[in-house]
């Protein structure tokens, strides 16, 4: 059915369809209207799921962790210093191989204190080993997080997911939402590993040099099958329901020479200053990353590259922009704004490539005129 | 802000596409709240606040004391007043409508403030921004109290457009 929500409405809407077992959350703006309506959901009785409202997101991780290695599906939501906090058991979560998935609100960190749009939050999380989308619209955040589920608990991969979309631009935007019905899209949850009482086994445990290197390269291998879990997932999606997702989302890029790049909102809003920059004559396209990891191949040979990064990498640089450099060769102009919810129209979008600079790095609204 | 979702709620049973957002800052009841909206026959990808409106809709006349209403107002764009009487709007076409003597009529009254957002639907309606039928559809989708339905109704009556 044709509705109107916002993004925190359809991730709760989705993880009420997947019907978690286990859904352990603590509230942080501009999240908490997620796990709001799920508790909500838990209370009428629509979810029946146990819902364990927690002291911390620290334990908020640490729940789904337990509940997770006992094999059946679990969720929860945070955003920013609640992403941070829960640092240490996101690491876990991965390196005991558990496929919990969760929704992040992506926004800055403080101080200076600020509630805003931003991806450093999720950025910092890149090396955990989780795998990580970013969403462009209310509708695309439902989907994600349906399909997040699925592509968590494949066999393949058995690896946590985070669904990550803007904060207060997605999370509090109302948009079009068409739901659907989830029937067998989601398989029944089996956790290989799961702790089975008669079969007792040893969970973390001291492991030596030898099996830790074998662990860590199996997440690896799993990372890597998990590029064709997702696209066999999104494609079954497209199938079933309509709406077709790839790693990255080019758009008018056949003939482009040059492209613009960036993540969520911004690559939304990049599309309208590619139409901009088509009317003016220019070559444009642009290419929205949904998957930061595992980090998709971008087809860039021959091309001008302009890189908005709404993140900062201290003493390094904007951090897709220096991974094309390292993955891709790119040479791009890397721009750095939208931290802290700065506001980037389409307008601006088209200025940065009309006067790109290849090869170099400027921060918007810093070299220009704060 | 209910009213920019019911807004954009109605649009889309128009068969548009509509999104809806606040600015946030505070958002309290009392505050100045900012929320825009966005209707179009394509799909929206534009996500940065509205700089220049088409539709300058005002709940609160006291707000004006504070905020310039009509920064950036394009050209030929229209005001819509909460008010027994237009005022001046600086030459901009300015409809008013008494949505607080409605809702007070009606008895659409909320921890003791009159409920605007349902009302201002019919407004918009006769204003030809959305139908009356897919305004009243919106409101039965959010609220099931028939008195915001005849609030409505009043609205589109009562407004001379």
């Amino acid at each position: 059915m044709l509705t109107v929500a916002t993004g925190n409405k359809a991730v709760a809407s989705a993880v009420k369809q997947a019907c978690p077992s286990v859904v352990a959350a603590y509230p942080i703006t501009p999240q908490t209207e997620i796990v709001e309506q799920i508790a909500e959901f838990v209370t009428s009785g629509e979810l029946k799921s146990q819902y364990i409202p927690v002291e911390s997101e620290h334990s908020a991780m640490a729940a789904c962790i337990g509940a997770s290695i006992t094999g059946v599906r679990t969720f929860t939501a945070t955003s920013s210093h609640g992403l941070a906090y829960m640092h240490e058991m996101v690491n876990w979560a991965a390196g005991a191989r558990l496929p919990i998935v969760m929704a992040n609100v992506n926004r800055a960190l403080g101080p200076g204190w600020n509630i805003w749009a931003e991806h450093t939050d999720a950025f910092q999380e890149r090396d955990t080993g989780w795998l990580q989308v970013y969403v462009g619209s209310v509708q695309e955040a439902y989907d994600a997080t349906l399909m997040a589920f699925r592509i968590a608990e494949h066999e393949s991969v058995l690896l946590p997911v985070m669904v990550n979309m803007d904060g207060f631009l997605l999370s509090h935007s109302m948009q079009p939402l068409q739901s659907v019905e989830v029937g067998d899209f989601i398989p029944p949850i089996h956790l290989p590993h799961a702790i089975d009482t008669a079969h007792p086994a040893g969970y973390g445990t001291l492991t030596g040099p030898d099996d830790y290197f074998r662990l860590r390269w199996d997440i690896e291998r799993s990372m890597r099958d998990s590029v064709a879990v997702i696209r066999e997932t999104q494609d079954d999606f497209a199938k079933k329901f309509g709406r077709k997702y790839d790693l990255v989302e080019e758009y008018r890029c056949e003939d482009a020479d040059v492209v613009v790049i960036a993540l969520g909102t911004l690559g939304k809003e990049a599309e309208v200053a590619v139409d901009l920059l088509r009317k003016e004559g220019h070559r444009a396209g642009s290419m929205r990353i949904r998957w930061l990891r595992p980090f998709p191949h971008l087809d860039l040979s021959g091309r001008d590259v302009v890189v908005i990064d709404r993140d900062y990498s201290f003493g390094f640089g904007g951090v897709i922009a220096r991974s094309l450099a390292a993955n891709e060769r790119a040479t791009p102009f890397s721009v750095i704004a939208g931290l802290g919810g700065q506001e980037v129209t389409y307008d601006d979008i088209a200025g940065f490539v009309r006067d790109r600079k290849p090869g170099e790095e400027m921060w918007f609204g810093v070299n220009g005129n704060v | 802000m209910t009213a920019a979702r019911l807004l954009a709620l109605a649009a889309i049973r128009d068969g548009k596409y509509a999104v809806a957002f606040p600015f946030y800052g505070a958002e309290r009841r009392g505050a100045p709240v900012v929320s825009y909206v966005r209707i179009d026959d394509q799909p929206i990808k534009v996500y940065s606040q509205i700089r220049n409106p088409d539709l300058i809709l005002v709940l609160d006349p006291s707000v004006m004391d504070v905020v310039d209403v009509l920064h950036g107002m394009k050209q030929g764009g229209r005001v819509l007043l909460n008010g027994p009487e237009p005022r001046d709007m600086k030459g901009f076409p300015t409809l008013a409508v008494d949505l607080t003597g409605i809702a007070l009529r009606e008895r659409l009254v909320v921890a003791g403030s009159p409920i605007l957002n349902t009302p201002v639907l019919g407004a918009l309606a006769k204003m030809g921004i959305i139908t009356l039928d897919s305004a009243k559809a919106a409101i039965r989708e959010m609220f099931s109290d028939e008195r915001n339905i005849t609030a409505a109704d009043a609205a589109y009556k009562e407004l001379n457009a």
